[in-house]
Formats: C-alpha cells, sequence, structure tokens
C-alpha cells in the first residue's frame, strides 16, 4: 500500500517536474476536504469528459471543408480555460500555440 | 450628523448582510457564478464555500439573469465568465449593472490588456485571470462591501437633507428619491434588523420604496431641464434649479444625472440590439400626447422594468412610451423582421460615447414618438422627421447589428400609421411614425440601422403622401444602406434631435437641419444626400 502511495507521490513529483502539472493542482489538492474527499478525483474526470469531447469537436472541425477556424480557436479557448483551471499546464499552454495558428489559418501548424 | 453617520455605517455592515452571519462577514456572502465550462465552475464553487460565501452555480447567461431577476435581493455579487455560448459576459455584466446594481466580477483564460479594459469599461468590478486561485476568491468580498459603503454615503447625505425636512410631509414619493441604491440599502436595513429601528432616524416612510423613484413626470422633468441647459453645460445645481422640484436635493440630481449619462454612452455604443418584448413602457401616446416623444428603452425589459424605467420621461405633453404588448403583437405577425430595439433617448444626453451595449434581450426598439407638437398641420412630412430621429437613434443603436431582434415596433407602428394618416395630423402621427418604422421588416440583420436610414431618408422624400408602402421601401433601402456604415452613434444626433424636438414645431425645421449636420459626417456615403435633404425639408 506504501509503495503505493511512494509511486503516486513519485509520479505527481515528476509531473509538476516535467511541466505537466502547476500549481493550480496543489491548489486543487488543497481544496479537498472531509466534505468532499473525492474532490480532486471528481474534477479531474470532469476535465477529461469535457477534454474528450472538445478534442472530438476540434478534429472534426479541422476535417470540415473549409476549416473553421474560429469555431476551432473557440474549441481551443475553451481547453485552455478548463486546463488552467485544474492545473493541467502543459496542456494550457499548448493551446495557447494552437490558438495562434488558427489566428494565423495555419492549417498545418 | 455625525451620530447619523456612525449609525449608518454602523447598521451598513450589519444591515447590509442580513444573513446569519452577521457578525462573521464577509462570511455569508451570497455569490452567483455563472460559466459554461463545468470543471472551472466545479472549482470555483468548492472555492467560495471554503470561505464561507453561500454559492449558486449555473452553467448559461440567462439562467443566471433569470435567478438574479427572481427576487432582487439574493445575490450579493456575481462572478461570470467573458466566454459563453449563449451570451456575451460583458452584455451579462451591463445587465446586471443596470437591472440589480451588483457588483459583478469578470473572469477568463485570456488577460490581454483590451479585453480586461472593455470589461472595466462595462462596469466590472474585477477582472480575474483564470485559473483563479484562492486568495482572489477570498478577496471578493471587498468590491461588496466598497459598494455598499458607496450606496451608503450617497445616501447618508440624501438623509441629511430629508432631515433637515424633517417633519414635512411630502415624503412620500418624494422622498423616495433615493438613488435606488440608496434605497436598496435602506430597505436592506429595515429588513434586516428590528431592533436598529429607533436608529433609524430616517422617517419610515423613506424605507417604503425599494428602488429609485424618479418617476416619469420627474425624469421629464430632468431631461427637460438637461436640454435647456445644453448637454454640455449641464450641471447638477442648474438642473435643479430648472426643475423647480421643492423636494428634490442635488445629490438626487447627480447621481440621476451620473446614471443618465452612464445608459447614453452605453445606448451609443451598443451594436447589437435585439429586440425585447417590448422593453419600453408604453403608453397609450396616440391620441393623447400630440406631442410625445416615445422613449425607447433600449434596455432590455428587464432593465426597463428596473433602471430603464427611470430614464423614460415624459415631457409634459410628450409622452413616450411604446407600447410593448402592442409590439409583441405585431412582432407576432411579423415574426421574420428582425426587431432592434433602439433606445430612443430623447432628453438626451448627447453622449457620444455611448456604448453599443445591447442587452441582447433588450434593447427595445422604441419609438420614437414624434413630437406631434411639429406643426402637424404642415406636410405630413414632419412626421417623418421624427422618424427619421427616432430612426437615427435606433440606427445609433442598431448599428452593425445583427439583428436578433424580432422586430421593431418600431416599424410596425410606423407602417400602420404612415398608412393611416397620409396628411397632417396631430396625434396620429406618433402612431403613424412608429409604423412606418417598423413596417421596414424583414431585414435581417441590418434591419435595424436600415430602417433608420430608411426613414430618414423617407422623411426626406416627399413621399410620404404617396403610399407607405413606397416610403416603407425606401426606408428599407435606405436602412440597408444606412446600416453597413452606421458607425456613428446617431443616438447622440438622434437624442440631440429629440432634444429639439421637444421645443417643438418652430424648431422642427432646425432639427431637420441639425439631423442633417449630425447625419453629414456619420452618414453612410449612400445616404448622405437624402439627410441633407432634411435640411431642405423646410
Amino acid at each position: 500500500m506504501d509503495h503505493l502511495h511512494r509511486k503516486l507521490r513519485d509520479h505527481e513529483a515528476a509531473m509538476f517536474q516535467q511541466g505537466y502539472l502547476d500549481d493550480q493542482f496543489s491548489q486543487l489538492q488543497k481544496l479537498q476536504d472531509d466534505t468532499s474527499p473525492d474532490f480532486v478525483i471528481e474534477v479531474m474526470t470532469m476535465f477529461f469528459d469535457d477534454s474528450e469531447k472538445l478534442l472530438n469537436n476540434m478534429s472534426r472541425a479541422l476535417e470540415q471543408v473549409p476549416v473553421n477556424f474560429k469555431q476551432i480557436d473557440a474549441h481551443a479557448h475553451q481547453q485552455k480555460g478548463s486546463s488552467a483551471s485544474v492545473g493541467a499546464a502543459r496542456v494550457k499552454n499548448v493551446c495557447g500555440t494552437f490558438r495562434n495558428f488558427c489566428e494565423a489559418q495555419n492549417l498545418e501548424g | 450628523m455625525v451620530h447619523n453617520r456612525s449609525l449608518v455605517y454602523d447598521n451598513m455592515d450589519n444591515a447590509c448582510f442580513p444573513s446569519p452571519h452577521l457578525d462573521a462577514f464577509p462570511a455569508g456572502l451570497r455569490v452567483l457564478v455563472v460559466d459554461d465550462d463545468l470543471t472551472c465552475l466545479r472549482i470555483l464553487e468548492k472555492m467560495l464555500k471554503k470561505c464561507f460565501y453561500r454559492v449558486t452555480t449555473c452553467c448559461l447567461a440567462i439562467e443566471a439573469l433569470k435567478k438574479l431577476r427572481e427576487s432582487k435581493g439574493t445575490y450579493d455579487i456575481v462572478i461570470s465568465d467573458v466566454n459563453m455560448p449563449d451570451m456575451d459576459g460583458f452584455k451579462l455584466l451591463e445587465h446586471v449593472g443596470l437591472e440589480m446594481d451588483l457588483p459583478v466580477i469578470m473572469m477568463s483564460v485570456d488577460g490581454e490588456t483590451s479585453r480586461v479594459m472593455k470589461g472595466v469599461q462595462h462596469g466590472a468590478c474585477d477582472y480575474l485571470l483564470k485559473p483563479i486561485r484562492m486568495k482572489e476568491v477570498r478577496n471578493i468580498w471587498q468590491h461588496v462591501l466598497r459598494k455598499r459603503i458607496r450606496e451608503a454615503r450617497e445616501f447618508e447625505s440624501l438623509e441629511g437633507i430629508h432631515l433637515m425636512r424633517n417633519g414635512s410631509d411630502h415624503t412620500d414619493d418624494g422622498n423616495l428619491f433615493a438613488v435606488g441604491k440608496e434605497m436598496n440599502l435602506m430597505k436592506k436595513r429595515k429588513d434586516f434588523d428590528s431592533k436598529h429601528d429607533d436608529q433609524v432616524f430616517l422617517d419610515q416612510t423613506f424605507i417604503k420604496k425599494a428602488r429609485v423613484v424618479w418617476s416619469v413626470d420627474l425624469h421629464q422633468k430632468f431631461v427637460k431641464a438637461v436640454n435647456q441647459l445644453g448637454f454640455d453645460k449641464v450641471g447638477p445645481k442648474k438642473i435643479l434649479d430648472l426643475m423647480n422640484v421643492p423636494w428634490l436635493t442635488r445629490e438626487n440630481v447627480a447621481s440621476h444625472l451620473q446614471k443618465y449619462r452612464l445608459y447614453l454612452s452605453r445606448l451609443q455604443k451598443k451594436n447589437d440590439q435585439k429586440s425585447s418584448s417590448g422593453g419600453i413602457k408604453h403608453s397609450d401616446l396616440p391620441s393623447k400626447d400630440p406631442g410625445c416623444l416615445s422613449f425607447l428603452n433600449s434596455f432590455n425589459k428587464q432593465q426597463k422594468e428596473g433602471a430603464i424605467d427611470s430614464f423614460g420621461y415624459s415631457d409634459g405633453t410628450l409622452k413616450i412610451q411604446m407600447d410593448t404588448t402592442s409590439h409583441e403583437k405585431r412582432r407576432a405577425s411579423t415574426s421574420d423582421i428582425p426587431n432592434p430595439k433602439i433606445r430612443k433617448s430623447s432628453e438626451i444626453g448627447l453622449n457620444q460615447s455611448l456604448e453599443s451595449a445591447e442587452s441582447e434581450a433588450n434593447h427595445t426598439v422604441f419609438d420614437s414618438v414624434i413630437p406631434t407638437q411639429y406643426s402637424w398641420n404642415e406636410v405630413p412630412k414632419r412626421p417623418l422627421g421624427e422618424e427619421l430621429n427616432t430612426l437615427v437613434q435606433l440606427k445609433d443603436n442598431l448599428s452593425h447589428l445583427p439583428l436578433n431582434v424580432t422586430q421593431q415596433h418600431f416599424q410596425n407602428d410606423r407602417s400602420l400609421s404612415i398608412n393611416s394618416n397620409p396628411s397632417g395630423y396631430k396625434s396620429d402621427y406618433i402612431r403613424p411614425v412608429n409604423s412606418t418604422v417598423s413596417s421596414v421588416d424583414t431585414f435581417p440583420s441590418q434591419s435595424k440601422s436600415d430602417i433608420i436610414f430608411t426613414s430618414n431618408l423617407s422623411l426626406k422624400t416627399p413621399k410620404f403622401n404617396l403610399g407607405c408602402a413606397s416610403d416603407m421601401e425606401i426606408y428599407q433601402r435606405n436602412l440597408l444602406l444606412g446600416i453597413e456604415s452606421a458607425s456613428t452613434p446617431l443616438d447622440e444626433d438622434l437624442n440631440l434631435f429629440l432634444l429639439q424636438g421637444e421645443y417643438y414645431d418652430m424648431n422642427f425645421d432646425m432639427q431637420n437641419i441639425e439631423m442633417s449636420e449630425y447625419y453629414d459626417p456619420r452618414l453612410i456615403p449612400e445616404v448622405p444626400t437624402n439627410l441633407y435633404a432634411s435640411g431642405d425639408y423646410s
């Protein structure tokens, strides 16, 4: 049991280090308490669900011809917001870059 | 007074937060959070709960507005996201500010200065960047407190004056002149703590009403005074003097003036106007008031009920108010017609900086009641002029707006009336004017401005007598033209115009000319000539 815990902690630390997660995630963890013991889990699950939907929408939008950059941009924006809220730093940054591409209407990017 | 002041503040803290956690302020603060992102919503909710605030969440702006309107005292502060699917965050912000006067905090991932500036301009108390941190959440109570203090101060000065008149019994409505917020404050005070009653030195009657009471008459006087002075030179003291209302205080006027100006500026900037189901209060204008200026309320209906109402005014004989019901009916019939709601402030503060705020729902189109005073006897064109005015206003509001609005009440009214009154007419004019405007229908998104234009144009052309239909066409065409380039806030023009309008016929010509002047710069290239014609109108 301990072993698992340790592994989890290591993994978490690694995530932080590599910039996948940021401070916001710690904030989230702090929010968890006795009244909502599974808070983090709940939120992360929600996040993953939403992200999945968004990504699906995005890929569908990309397949459209002509590509509707505005829509994709909107999705990316939303994704950025969500990921920022949960502390998914890398995702957030990627979204930022993605949005720039959208603005430039750069399909390749 | 000193004693009072301390009472005020003392009461304020407690009184303003009638909740079980009176002592533990800011605990118990009632927050409404609006965000389409469920994840974020959940996180915020948790954070707020940690601060011992009472949280309500929703993910749709419309829903949020509904909740807010349900009972005005339910929330202390609103936190809203900027990007939302059903309504722009800024619009929601405006609505809340106007109708409920609650502090609103915006939030977004995007922290660009321009966005933040926009938020502040629209009245946001604060702009938070996502991800929201706990400490930022902890501080939101400051905004609530700040607002209350401000209200209390305004109220206090009002109180002071009231006290001076102590004993006089015209407290009734007149005294409830406190600015809306103040009244709310008072109400809260009253509501919340009976044991403070003895400390509330104010007259009980003072606390009677919950909301400001700038009655139509009073507002009318106010506008008249403003017009007389010239918007630029206006000052509360002068207005007060002109208005000659004994129980009115300078503070009342000052705050009302400020509100009015803000309102006008908002109107001006509003680009999208959706027609609300008749935001404007509608009084039976037609025959009764020969010179009624229709006061179009561009605010949402809801707003109309609240703040906007105060802006409606009837200028003595002029009384403008759109009949929302009738509009609605019309609307029903011409459902396809986008109905931009335009707010026409006849009094106008020529506030150039009107924003194109449109509350999505409600910018009511207003009937610009054309002051029938303008010699009705004269060519019917006159009325057109009026229409023009209103149209202009509409245009302002509408310019480049997607007319989601269902219809213009305007149009309906106008077309109808035009048809019916081919030759000069007095009271009927108003109606006709309205209808012609509305007949413009079928403008998908630019109708509003189109309408304005067309109406303007039609004014110029003495086709008025010709059949309404042709006029309407002209209107439409014009409007379409106008809309494109209608960027300038016609509102001002219109306002100005209306202002002039108040001055009745003799000014009519002047108005026309004035209008054309106004339009000159702003009119669309295609249109200008027509407008200029207005000058020739006479």
